[in-house]
């Protein structure tokens, strides 16, 4: 069956049952790797994606869910790889293994779009659901407060 | 302090169990009975572009602990390069030509910290030599700088990419001979490098395991028995071949040891393997899937019953005895106080982010791997011998692991890649789900310690009986379940006995991060704690004093003098006296539900110690407040950004650990995902301060010794806090959880 899908700003048009997960429609269909498989019921965020601007679990998104919705991917995100929240992530140096992070950041450019300065415990809030098996979380918290404060532009054309 | 092949492969086996050991007979065994292996040649791992930049290559995996950075930065340093020139390439498997390839017992550092500095001068040495020849001056007279080559009287200078032809011509100097930097003129070593991956990481590039894509690859999933040992009767394999996307349906009969004590590389587990075009599909017609299988003896296991017969091991007279000196009776009936506990902890899966894959394509007699294996050598061997091709057939990419911790110095998946693409004819990636990841891991084991203590009458501890019940048949241990007879305080207290006794286990046990240290530093510093309160001490001047106690002699295990892998005690005392300062343990306050804990260990030839504050609620939720951390890794903290983030990453593992369980009922692992073997969260996690002593030793590795000493200092802060003691984990177990 076909689907209509924007995918960070492209019309895309996939051939696949409509109660598959966005992700994998995404990493073996699109060929866009950078959402991750972490656990597949929602607990890990490593697949975390935006859809209108909301971070969401792809893993457990029928992808006919989100059609005509736009979705952002970790490769959208910027055209530059140099969104605030990207950059922070590199200046401070965040990754240990990295597998987590696009998650990561994905649901680190949500929260500040919808909260340009958020304190610790609203950080805790939006980041709760994204785990990082490597403890890099010190550092997260320290490159969200960074992004903020150079300031988050609307999310990429 | 100098460390020479000989004993890299000591250490080696000491720090990974042995697992290592046959491992790294097997790049040199050409050089048996001689000290050195082949020297590396700075060609294999240096190539000096002619636009000035210079690409190094990476020789061991990354599973995050940031090795694709930090080695490299180790031959740039004594190439005399500025960092922004340089490239990165990770190396293909070829352990003749780079040396270990491998991610395990922190030993990256230890293994690489000499040659590859010695690789970078001697690069340096040739591009000197064929500038000096083409100005025809004295090499002595050359001096070099940032990628130059400078001849100060005449005022010369020249790029490195100039020289790049000539200075391949020449011969390498013999690695041993060339002049290295005085540590006072480092420019990188010791200056925090970001990751070299760090952009393609935030931009989403597809570096890591399970991202790989070839022509023509099928997706591959496989079903394995609940129950370890299980294997497959009957399979509709037939009606799951014909669901959308499927192209093979295979069952695998497996080689699976019948060893009494499960190997760490058991062979192949049985199972059914659906491969179809996407993953998803093929995990889709996995859940049509119906299999009758011979769960085998596997499934009389239980946690239950294991709990049972330790407790009953413990009261019966130990099988083994590792360490006996003194007189340990006589001791206890002298001791003005006794001190008895038992501790235990449960079972543990690794759970890395990204789960056990490999991708493997097996055409014309020759394999190709691509793979995120901790022991790529190891993995080699094992599916060239499953394929019945000589090793030489195989070609193995070292591709970034989304997370190691021990997990991937099996290499089951690279078994089960390597038969999937010889039966199916085309390239296949194979990815576990997370649940295969959760039921099939090789466990950190659990265990049982009865321990017993003496004080005098002056609160010094006189006597120390620990006897460890694990698993195993009587002569073998389960991977990872054994103890070392050094462990602390073994030596260090004047009458002492360390012994085990097994009970008998079918299932797969491997390392862990910090393995036995991750276990043994919650049991000994905790019980240790104990003693201190029982003797109405301080826990911190206890511990010093013990470590100020000239060890008992050891007759036929005496260190050798320098020996890295001997505790130091006045590296432990060091880092002790840090965190303590830190801290401020000294005037630490005490009030109801709030305490702090300290707790030190040594392991993988560094030295940690860590304070915890932490507060316990009236429903025993426990927060952590803060965390102090202080290490002692030798010299020089190579990349020192990297390095805080390791201890960050040992911290907070260590705390995941303190709530997570794997438990069996009729021999099936009762959990399946991360809500039900949980790892810490952001809003868990406290401010971590890492401190650092340097000492004058050769610098070792992190990944480790960062680990252990954050669960006994969180147990200990919950007593500070509480006045009960954590003798059983997970915290659950004891009563506790965390907020």
């Amino acid at each position: 069956m076909s689907l209509k899908l924007t995918v960070n700003n492209v019309a895309k048009t996939v051939d696949v049952p409509p109660d598959t997960p966005l992700l994998w429609v995404l990493r073996d269909v699109l060929d866009l790797k950078g959402a991750k498989y972490g656990c597949g019921m929602g607990v890990c965020g490593a697949c975390t994606v935006l859809a209108d601007g909301r971070a969401i679990r792809s893993c457990m998104t029928h992808v006919g869910s989100v059609a005509g919705q736009s979705i952002t991917t970790i490769e959208g995100l910027s055209p530059d790889g140099l969104h605030p929240v990207q950059a922070a992530w590199e200046t401070i140096d965040v990754p240990q293994c990295g597998y987590c992070q696009s998650g990561q950041i994905m649901a680190a450019a949500a929260l500040l779009e919808r909260t340009p300065h958020p304190t610790d415990a609203e950080i805790d809030t939006a980041m709760s659901g994204n785990i990082c098996r490597c403890g890099t979380y010190p550092r997260i918290r320290q490159a969200i407060h960074q992004a903020a404060a150079a300031g988050t532009p609307a999310r990429a054309k | 302090m100098k460390l020479n092949r000989r004993s890299f492969l000591q250490l080696t086996a000491l720090a990974g169990g042995g697992f290592a050991l046959g491992l790294y007979d097997r790049p040199w065994a050409r050089a048996q009975g001689s000290e050195r292996p082949p020297d590396l040649t700075p060609a294999a791992f240096i190539c000096i572009n002619r636009d000035g930049t210079v690409t190094i290559k990476a020789r061991n995996p990354e599973i995050g602990q940031g090795v694709r950075t930090m080695l490299p930065m180790l031959i740039a340093e004594e190439l005399d390069v500025d960092w922004a020139s340089v490239k990165v390439e990770q190396a293909e498997l070829d352990e003749p030509k780079y040396g270990p390839q491998f991610a395990g017992g922190s030993m990256s550092t230890p293994f690489a910290w000499e040659p590859l500095r010695q690789v970078g001068a001697a690069g340096r040495q040739m591009l000197v030599a064929a500038a000096a020849q083409s100005w025809s001056v004295p090499e002595s007279e050359c001096t070099t700088k940032s990628g130059r080559v400078l001849h100060a009287s005449s005022n010369r200078s020249v790029g490195y990419g100039e020289l790049a032809d000539r200075a391949a011509a020449l011969k390498p100097p013999p690695l041993s001979k060339v002049k290295l930097k005085d540590p006072k003129d480092y420019c990188i070593i010791g200056k925090s490098k970001g990751s070299v991956d760090n952009h393609a990481i935030v931009t989403g590039k597809p570096i890591f395991g399970c991202d790989i894509e070839l022509p023509g690859m099928l997706h591959a999933v496989i079903e394995k028995c609940p129950v370890y040992g299980g294997k497959v009767k009957s399979a509709n394999v037939e009606q799951v071949k014909k669901l959308p996307g499927v192209r093979h349906v295979l069952i695998i009969e497996g080689t699976l040891s019948t060893e009494a004590v499960v190997p760490n590389e058991p062979g192949m587990e049985p199972g059914v393997a659906v491969l179809g075009d996407t993953w998803w599909q093929a995990q889709q017609a996995r859940k049509a899937l119906k299999i009758d299988w011979d769960y085998g003896p596997g499934k009389s296991q239980s946690t239950e019953e294991f709990n049972r017969r330790a407790a009953e091991l413990l009261k019966q007279p130990p099988t083994n005895t590792l360490r006996s000196y003194g007189d340990v009776d006589t001791a206890f009936k002298g001791a003005a106080k006794v001190v008895e506990a038992v501790y235990s902890y449960p079972f543990l899966a690794h759970g890395t982010l990204e789960p056990m894959g490999t991708t493997a394509s097996f055409k014309d007699g020759k394999l190709e791997m691509w793979t995120t294996s901790q022991t790529p050598g190891e993995g080699r061997t094992l599916a060239a011998h499953a394929l019945g091709i000589p090793d030489s057939a195989v070609t193995v990419h070292l591709i970034r692991a989304g997370g190691g911790f021990g997990r991937r110095l099996m290499n089951d998946y690279m078994v089960e890649a390597a038969w999937l693409t010889k039966q199916a004819g085309v390239p296949v990636k194979l990815l576990w789900s997370r649940e295969d990841d959760i039921a099939h891991d090789a466990y950190r084991a659990g265990g049982y310690h009865g321990l017993k203590a003496g004080l005098d009458a002056n609160g010094k501890v006189v006597a120390w009986r620990q006897h460890l019940i694990t698993f195993g048949d009587g002569k073998k241990t389960a991977a990872g379940a054994d103890i070392d007879a050094s462990e602390f305080p073994s030596g260090r207290v004047p009458n002492y006995q360390l012994h085990t006794s097994a009970m008998p286990l079918l299932l797969r046990t491997g390392w862990l991060r910090a393995p036995g240290g991750n276990a043994y530093c919650f049991v000994g510093q905790s019980f240790l704690d104990e003693v201190a309160v029982a003797a109405g001490r301080d826990p911190l001047e206890l511990q010093l004093e013990i470590l100020t106690v000239t060890p008992a002699p050891n007759p036929g295990h005496e260190p050798r003098p320098g020996d890295p892998d001997v505790l130091n005690p006045e590296r432990l005392k060091g880092v002790l006296q840090l965190v303590a300062e830190k801290s401020g343990w000294a005037t630490r306050k005490k009030a109801p539900g709030r305490g702090m804990g300290i707790a030190c260990y040594f392991c993988h030839l560094g030295y940690f110690a860590e304070v915890a504050d932490v507060t316990v609620d009236k429903a025993n939720k426990v927060t952590v407040n803060h965390v102090w951390a202080a290490g002692d890794v030798g010299s020089h903290i190579i990349n020192p950004a990297a390095a805080e983030n390791m201890c960050y990453g040992g911290v907070v593992e260590g705390m995941s650990h303190m709530g997570q369980e794997i438990t069996l009922i009729d021999g099936r692992v009762q959990q399946t995902n991360y809500h039900q073997h949980p790892i810490m969260r952001m809003r868990q996690v406290p401010p971590i301060d890492v401190y650092w002593r340097t000492t004058d030793f050769a610098p070792t590795g992190l990944g480790e010794p960062t680990l252990p000493p954050i669960l006994p200092a969180v147990a200990n802060a919950i007593f500070a806090a509480t006045g009960k003691r954590i003798r059983s984990l997970p915290l659950q177990r004891s009563g506790f959880s965390w907020a």
